[in-house]
C-alpha cells in the first residue's frame, strides 16, 4: 500500500497550516492547469479545512471545475502540488489515477451536468458506489460467487449505509425505482448521497443547486451544513447562487480568468474590492456588495 | 374523452379535421414512384438462359402489379392515419407494453419451466434425432447469446467478433484433444481459459474504445482470428480444418457401436441395444448443462459488486471513475467471462461435430449471435432464450421456404426493431431491493 503517491504525515512538515487552525485537510500549491496554449488555472495556492465548507466562486470561464477536475485526478495537472492528509496517512492526488483518488485518498464529487447510472435502481446507485469495499468482502467475486456468508452482510450493511443517505436526502419511497425516472432536483440529491456512501473525507459539490427551485436550494443548503457538521468531512463547493454560497461556506476562494483573486471570509470577500471589479466589471464604491449577495437566502 | 364510443368518434373526425386528399394523394404517388424505381430493375428485368448466353426479359406486368399494390396500401394507411391521427399509435404502444407485461409476468415463471421442459424434452416420443438436434443447435446459441450478453447486455461494451472466441475454444479443444489426447471434461476449462485469455489480450488495446469504434476493433479482432486460424497451416491445418476430434465420453463410458479392445461402451454397460440416439441425446444435455451454468453464473454475478460495476460502466464511466471503480480491471474481467463462456461452447461445437474448420467461425455467426442478445433485450437472460429459438429455431422450421427464409428472417428483424427497439424483453429488475417484506441482502437468484 505504501506506493508513490502516499507518504508519512510526519515527514509533510512544511505545508502552511489552515487559517482556521482546523488542520488542513487539503492544500493546493501552485495548481497551474494547460491546455495547450489556453491557460485554465494559473499558480492557484488555497488551503481547505477539516469539517469546514470551502466554496470556490467565480465567474464563468474563471477554472472552478478544472481545478475540480485536478483534484479528483480527471486531469494531470501540469504544475503543481496537491496534498491531501488524512491524518493517519497524506497523499499526493495530482501522482494518482482518478479512480485511486476515490478509492484510497477517499475524495468524492458529483457533476456539473449530473452523472447518474439512469437505468439503475437508486438503491443500486448507492450500492456501486461502496464498490471497493463490496468488492473485497465477495472476495473479488471468488467467494461471493461460492456464496461464503461474509458477503451477505456486507451487501447488509452496504443496504443500511444507502438507507441512511437516502433518509437524509428524503428519497426512500424512490429506492427500487428507476435513477434516470427522478426529477431533477431528487437526482441533485441522489448524486450528493452517492457520493457521501463512498465514505469521503472530502466532498466536492460542482454548483449543486443549479436548477434547483428556492425551496430545494433551501434543502441543498442544509443538507451539506448537515454533512459537514455531522460527518466532519471537508466540504469543497462550486456556486453560482450567492445565497447558498455566503448563506453556509466558511470560507470561500475567489477565481477570475483562472487566477486566485481573493481568498477569506465570506465577509473579507464580500468586502473585497477585487471581487466586486470581476463580479461587475468595474469598481464601484457605491456598491459594496457583490451583485449576487442580495438574493437572499434562496428564499 | 377516452371513453366516447369508437363509432361517434370516427364520424366526427373527418367534420372536425379535414381531409386533406392533396397530401394523401401525394404521399401514396411518391410511395408508387419509389416503387417503379425499386421494382424496375428488381422486378422487371429477369435474365433467361438461352442458346448462346442471357436474354433479358421484362415483366412489365409484375412491376405494374408491385406498384398498385405500393400505392394502394400507402393510400390506405394516409387515409387511416388522417382519419383517427393519434388514435392507431397510442393504441399500439398500449398493446406493445400490454405484451411486454404479460411477458414480464410470464417471465417469472417461465424460467423453471422452461428449464424443466429442455430436461424431459429428450424423454418425449417427439424426440427424434432431428428435432434433438436442433434442440442442441438452439442451446449453443442461447449459451453464446448468455456469453456475450455478459460483454454486450450487462457491460455495454458492443462487441462483433465474439465469435473469435467461439474458434478459439474450439481449437483449443481439438488440439488438446488430438495431441495430447485430453478427454472432453479435463480439456473444457483449458479451452475456456485460453478464450478467457485471449479476451483480456483483446481487452487491452480497446480500453479506451467506446460504441462504433469499439465495434469496428473487434470485428476486426474476429477476422484476424479467423485468418490465422486459415493461414497458420502446421498447427491448425489451414482450411482442412481438424477432423477426428473425440467425442465426449459418458464418465469414461464410450458412444460407440463397436469399441476398441477394453473399453466399456455406454450401450453395454447399461444393458441396452446401441443407438446412435444415445450420443445426440447425451451432447444435448451436456450442452444443456453448460448453457445452465453459464446462466446461473450471469444471474449471481449480476448481483455481486462487479456485476454492478459491469451495468454502472455501461450507464457512464466517468461517473465510475469518480466512485472509485477501477475502470480497467471492470472491463477486462467483462471481456473475459464473455470470452470464456465463449470458449466452452467451441470446445463443445468441436467435440459435437468431430471436425472444424475456420469456416465454422465467419462474421455471420458473431452477427448472429449479436442479433439474438439485441433482439432478446440487452441484458434480459429470457429473451436471449426467446431470440435464440426464434432466430436459429424459426430459420430451420421455414427451412421449406427455400429462398425466401432470409427474407422471412429479415422482415421479423425490421417488425421487431420498429415496435420493441429495445428488444423483446427489455425490462431490467434491480440487483436488490430496499421495499419488500425482510428487506435487506439480495434476494436468491
Amino acid at each position: 500500500m505504501s506506493a508513490a503517491w502516499t507518504m508519512e504525515t510526519a515527514g509533510a512538515g512544511d505545508w502552511p497550516a489552515a487559517p482556521s487552525g482546523a488542520g488542513a485537510l487539503l492544500s493546493v500549491e501552485h495548481l497551474t492547469m494547460r491546455f495547450g496554449g489556453l491557460i485554465a488555472v494559473e499558480d492557484v495556492s488555497f488551503v481547505a479545512g477539516k469539517s469546514e465548507i470551502t466554496a470556490i466562486i467565480g465567474p464563468n470561464g474563471a477554472g472552478k471545475t478544472t481545478v475540480f477536475n485536478c483534484l479528483t485526478g480527471f486531469y494531470k495537472p501540469t504544475v503543481g502540488r496537491l496534498a491531501l492528509d488524512r491524518g493517519e496517512r497524506a497523499f499526493l492526488l495530482e501522482r494518482m489515477d482518478d479512480f485511486r483518488i476515490a478509492q484510497h485518498a477517499r475524495v468524492a464529487r458529483t457533476f456539473q451536468n449530473i452523472r447518474l447510472f439512469p437505468a439503475m435502481s437508486v438503491l443500486e446507485n448507492l450500492i456501486v458506489a461502496q464498490h471497493n469495499r463490496l468488492m473485497r468482502a465477495s472476495g473479488f467475486t471468488v467467494a461471493g460467487l461460492i456464496g461464503f456468508g461474509g458477503y451477505r452482510a456486507a451487501e447488509r450493511e452496504a443496504v443500511e449505509l444507502a438507507r441512511h443517505w437516502l433518509a437524509k436526502v428524503g428519497l426512500i419511497a424512490a429506492a427500487d425505482t428507476n435513477a434516470g425516472g427522478l426529477p431533477y432536483g431528487a437526482q441533485r440529491r441522489l448524486e450528493i448521497a452517492r457520493a457521501m456512501c463512498t465514505r469521503p473525507v472530502l466532498l466536492c459539490l460542482d454548483e449543486p443547486a443549479a436548477g434547483l427551485n428556492p425551496r430545494e436550494t433551501a434543502e441543498l443548503s442544509d443538507l451539506v451544513v448537515s454533512i459537514r457538521d455531522q460527518e466532519r468531512i471537508g466540504v469543497l463547493l462550486i456556486e453560482h447562487d450567492m445565497g447558498v454560497v455566503m448563506g453556509i461556506a466558511d470560507h470561500i476562494i475567489v477565481l477570475d480568468y483562472g487566477r486566485k483573486i481573493s481568498d477569506g471570509t465570506p465577509e473579507a470577500v464580500r468586502a473585497d474590492p477585487t471581487v466586486v471589479k470581476a463580479y461587475l466589471g468595474e469598481d464601484d464604491p457605491d456598491l459594496p456588495d457583490p451583485p449576487g449577495g442580495r438574493d437572499g437566502g434562496g428564499g | 374523452m377516452a371513453v366516447v364510443p369508437d363509432a361517434p368518434a370516427r364520424s366526427i373526425a373527418p367534420g372536425e379535421r379535414r381531409l386533406d386528399l392533396a397530401a394523401v394523394l401525394k404521399e401514396a404517388a411518391i410511395a408508387g414512384l419509389i416503387a417503379l424505381a425499386l421494382g424496375f430493375f428488381i422486378i422487371g428485368l429477369k435474365t433467361d438462359t438461352v442458346p448462346g448466353g442471357l436474354a433479358l426479359k421484362g415483366r412489365w406486368d409484375w412491376v405494374a402489379i408491385a406498384v398498385a399494390v405500393v400505392v394502394a396500401g400507402r393510400l390506405a394507411i394516409a387515409l387511416r392515419r388522417q382519419m383517427r391521427p393519434q388514435a392507431a399509435s397510442a393504441r399500439r404502444e398500449e398493446i406493445a407494453n400490454r405484451i411486454a407485461d404479460g411477458v414480464k409476468t410470464f417471465a417469472r415463471y417461465a424460467g423453471p419451466a422452461l428449464v424443466v421442459m429442455a430436461v424431459a424434452f429428450p424423454l418425449t416420443p417427439f424426440a427424434n434425432r432431428y428435432y434433438v438436434d436442433i434442440a442442441t443447435l438452439v442451446l449453443t446459441y442461447i449459451m453464446l447469446g448468455w456469453g456475450l450478453n455478459v460483454v454486450v447486455g450487462l457491460a455495454g461494451l458492443l462487441d462483433l467478433g465474439y465469435v473469435a472466441f467461439y474458434a478459439i475454444g474450439a481449437y483449443s479443444f481439438a488440439l488438446l484433444a488430438i495431441h495430447l489426447d485430453w478427454g472432453f471434461w479435463v480439456a473444457l476449462p483449458f479451452a475456456g481459459c485460453c478464450a478467457a485469455l485471449l479476451g483480456v489480450l483483446l481487452g487491452f488495446p480497446v480500453l479506451r474504445l467506446r460504441g462504433d469504434y469499439l465495434a469496428i476493433v473487434t470485428l476486426a479482432f474476429g477476422e484476424m482470428i479467423r485468418i490465422i486460424l486459415l493461414n497458420w497451416y502446421h498447427v491448425t491445418r489451414g482450411p482442412d480444418g481438424l477432423s477426428d476430434i473425440p467425442r465426449p465420453s459418458f464418465f469414461g463410458l464410450e458412444f460407440a457401436r463397436s469399441p476398441e479392445e477394453g473399453v466399456e461402451t455406454f450401450h453395454t454397460f447399461f444393458g441396452l441395444d446401441y443407438q446412435s440416439l444415445h450420443r445426440i441425446v447425451f451432447l444435448y444435455y451436456v450442452i444443456l448443462a453448460l448453457a445452465l451454468v453459464t446462466n446461473f453464473f450471469t444471474l449471481r454475478i449480476r448481483k455481486l459488486p462487479i456485476g454492478r460495476a459491469w451495468e454502472a460502466l455501461r450507464e457512464d464511466e466517468i461517473a465510475c471513475r469518480s466512485l472509485g471503480i477501477n475502470p480497467t480491471n471492470t472491463k477486462l474481467t467483462a471481456f473475459a467471462i464473455g470470452a470464456m463462456f465463449g470458449g466452452f461452447a467451441g470446445a463443445f461445437f468441436a467435440t459435437r461435430q468431430g471436425f472444424i474448420s475456420p469456416e465454422s467461425f465467419t462474421f455471420i455467426e458473431s452477427a448472429v449471435i449479436l442479433a439474438i442478445v439485441v433482439l432478446g433485450g440487452m441484458g434480459s437472460q429470457i429473451g436471449v432464450v426467446i431470440a435464440a429459438v426464434l432466430l436459429i429455431g424459426g430459420t430451420e422450421v421455414l427451412r421449406e421456404l427455400e429462398e425466401f427464409r432470409m427474407l422471412a428472417f429479415g422482415a421479423a428483424m425490421v417488425a421487431i426493431m420498429v415496435w420493441r427497439p429495445r428488444g423483446l424483453l427489455a425490462h431490467r429488475d434491480p440487483t436488490v431491493r430496499l421495499h419488500q417484506a425482510g428487506a435487506g441482502g439480495g434476494s436468491p437468484p
